[in-house]
């Protein structure tokens, strides 16, 4: 469609209509900042790695003949208490559901270091900042007659394995 | 002359030629070729040619700006070297400052002056924020001067916590494993809420935090990298940004009798307009705003050249003196290898953080990320909220002056160490009420409440004196109080599993 050559003169309340020029400079601007936009978005997924090395974090663990009934016994470089009573053989995390300092056993419970949270033997809380019960972690019984836990797992509190 | 000849000249006066090529306006003896030196310098054009004399006078700033980017520069040269020896992988990271220690010629001097500056940094910039904070130095035009040292606030509190991660000590994977547990914080209140398995913000940071499920070799290989590069170059910025705006926003905040208060000092030192002058003026350009008037333009002030600058060089050796005492007489702390396995008994941050280790000793969420996000963001907002103009650049100036900065110190001191007696006397709702929903635990601790009682008592001020500045007067002082106090009893009186002790000689032993 051509336009005639002589036009009826515009009112000088219509808008200017966009010049070409400056219809080509938006949309080249704005083409930019779209890709750009789109690349940011791609590039945020940088930080996380699609695979992530994490090692098992299932152990054995071979309980002393003389463990008495409700006393904790921790696996060398572990987070996690090991019990064995009439009912079976438990296992709590004694990762501080808080900030994640190791708790320690006391005899009446554990006790964290660091913040001073302090959970009952079955891990609840009574007292301090922790959000959470200390976790039960599940565990099973090895073939050859020693036991596996899980650090990776979780099972609701109270869930003993009989021997 | 032959060529040989004019070779020989030529290179006999390569020391002068090389000076002056590279110092275009020669020795700075006129007031002339003092601003020349100024603004004919990258560096020094950040000031201005002329700097007010209310600039000098100690009481104006202490030298604080200048004494913490001194301590800067002194990690920033300081840390450089370290890097040639450090070696951010965890198995070897612990023994590469271990050799740094004991191996390296210096090393032990240059680390010790590494940890002293950077400890002073953190110092300083927290005075320096509460004398710009007093002298009500904040307000327009310097609204956004204010808001950048926010940021130069946080990114050194971060270059600190990274600093110290580095080491693969002790101190450095328990940091490192609480930091990135506050960082998953959030899912306190997901949790409570129910929707972790579908929204969770927390986990999301923690991960990014460490590039792993685990603290390892991805999580030291982020915090170097935040250290050595992404928190100096955010420094940096920000510092060229803070002092180009110092400048651009007239020099220092000064009273608005300041010449009238600085008498007659300098007033024959360097006159600009004499009784017989030797040059004529014409108006160049109409523009906005007020301009000098005629005749009396900018007699109060001094060049910068060489007074400013011989002020700052002084407070940069001072600085380094300083740093380098202390470094002869105290080695900086590295603690037994981390063991993920044991945390330390009691596990404590260095100094700045204790205050945010007492709090979060109450909640994670709120402690760790709430209430600091809050004071960060309402000291942000001072200059926005307190729009008056009584009182700027006096120390303690406005409604209120020091009496309401007595009466704040006292209730801002009440008030936080009533609480801290409560809840270390008592406990805290959980002992009370061990079924409380969490959520109101997190959300009403010592902590929150603290927050709220020095809100409130700032919005008293605010009715009572019937001034923002004596609102934010009050609260800026009971946020002083409320951090000294915490810092103090993190410091010194809290032990083995954050109990309560009188002194660290009541610990029990193991």
């Amino acid at each position: 469609m051509t336009t005639s050559p002589i036009a009826a003169p515009r009112s000088r309340l219509e808008p200017p209509p966009l010049p070409r020029r400056d219809f080509l400079g938006l949309a080249a601007l704005w083409s930019a900042l779209v890709t750009l936009a789109f690349a940011t978005v791609g590039a945020l997924r940088l930080p996380r790695a699609a695979v992530v090395p994490v090692p098992s974090r299932k152990f054995r663990v071979t309980l002393p003949e003389a463990l008495a009934p409700g006393d904790a016994f921790v696996p060398p470089g572990r987070s996690v208490a090991v019990f064995r009573d009439a009912d079976g053989v438990y296992a709590v995390s004694t990762v501080c559901t808080h900030l994640g300092c190791i708790v320690k056993e006391n005899g009446r419970g554990f006790a964290c270091p660091c913040h001073g949270s302090t959970f009952a033997r079955d891990g609840t809380v009574t007292k301090g900042p922790a959000p959470k019960a200390l976790a039960w972690l599940a565990v099973t019984r090895a073939p050859d007659g020693g036991w596996i836990v899980d650090e990776a797992k979780a099972v609701p509190p109270d869930t003993k394995v009989r021997a | 002359m032959t060529g040989m000849q004019r070779f020989g000249a030529n290179l006999r006066a390569v020391p002068a030629r090389l000076k002056g090529s590279v110092v275009r306006t020669g020795t700075p003896t006129t007031d002339r070729s003092r601003s020349s030196f100024v603004f004919g310098n990258l560096f020094l054009h950040l000031h201005s040619v002329r700097a007010h004399l209310w600039t000098f006078r100690w009481s104006t700033t202490w030298g604080l700006g200048i004494m913490a980017l001194s301590a800067f520069l002194v990690t920033l040269g300081t840390g450089i070297l370290l890097m040639f020896y450090y070696k951010p992988y965890p198995e070897v990271a612990y023994w590469s400052i271990k050799d740094i220690h004991f191996v390296v010629p210096t090393g032990r001097l240059i680390r010790n002056i590494h940890r002293w500056a950077a400890q002073l940094m953190v110092l300083v910039v927290f005075v320096h924020m509460a004398r710009v904070f007093y002298t009500a130095s904040y307000r327009k035009p310097r609204e956004f001067n204010w808001v950048i040292g926010m940021g130069l606030l946080a990114v050194t509190l971060g270059l600190s916590f990274t600093g110290y991660l580095l080491p693969w000590d002790q101190l450095a994977y328990w940091a490192i494993t609480i930091g990135a547990n506050i960082a998953q914080s959030p899912r306190e209140i997901t949790d409570a809420f129910g929707i972790t398995a579908w929204f969770d913000p927390g986990g999301l940071q923690k991960f990014i935090l460490l590039g792993s499920e685990e603290i390892g070799e991805e999580a030291l290989i982020r915090f170097y990298l935040l250290h050595v590069m992404v928190l100096p170059l955010a420094l940096a910025a920000l510092l060229g940004v803070h002092f180009w705006r110092i400048r651009k926003d007239g020099g220092l905040a000064r009273p608005a009798d300041a010449e009238r208060r600085l008498g007659d000092a300098g007033r024959s030192v360097y006159p600009v307009f004499t009784d017989a002058p030797q040059k004529t003026y014409h108006l160049a350009a109409v523009v906005r705003g007020t301009s000098p008037a005629v005749g009396r333009a900018p007699e109060r002030t001094v060049p910068s050249m060489p007074h400013l600058f011989y002020a700052e060089a002084a407070v940069f050796m001072l600085t380094l003196l300083f740093c380098v005492a202390l470094s002869l007489v105290s080695d900086a702390p590295l603690k037994e290898h981390a063991n993920p396995a044991v945390p330390e008994n009691p596990a404590k941050a260095p100094w700045y953080f204790l205050g945010l280790q007492e709090l979060v000793a109450y909640s994670a969420f709120m402690g760790g990320m709430g209430i600091p996000l809050i004071v960060l963001l309402g000291l942000t907002l001072i200059p926005f909220l307190d729009r008056e103009a009584a009182g700027t650049g006096e120390w303690f100036g406005g409604p209120g002056g020091p009496a309401l900065v007595v009466r704040s110190t006292a209730f801002g001191l009440g008030a936080v160490l009533a609480i801290e007696a409560v809840a270390i006397r008592f406990g805290w709702i959980r002992e009370w009420w061990p079924d409380a929903p969490q959520l109101f635990i997190t959300l009403v601790n010592p902590g929150t409440l603290l927050a709220a009682a020095y809100a409130l008592w700032s919005i008293w001020c605010v009715r009572r004196y019937d001034s923002t500045r004596a609102g934010a007067l009050a609260l800026f002082t009971c946020f002083l109080c409320g951090f000294i106090v915490l810092t103090v009893v993190g410091v010194h009186f809290r032990g083995p599993n954050w109990g309560f002790y009188w002194s660290p000689a009541a610990w029990p032993g193991h």
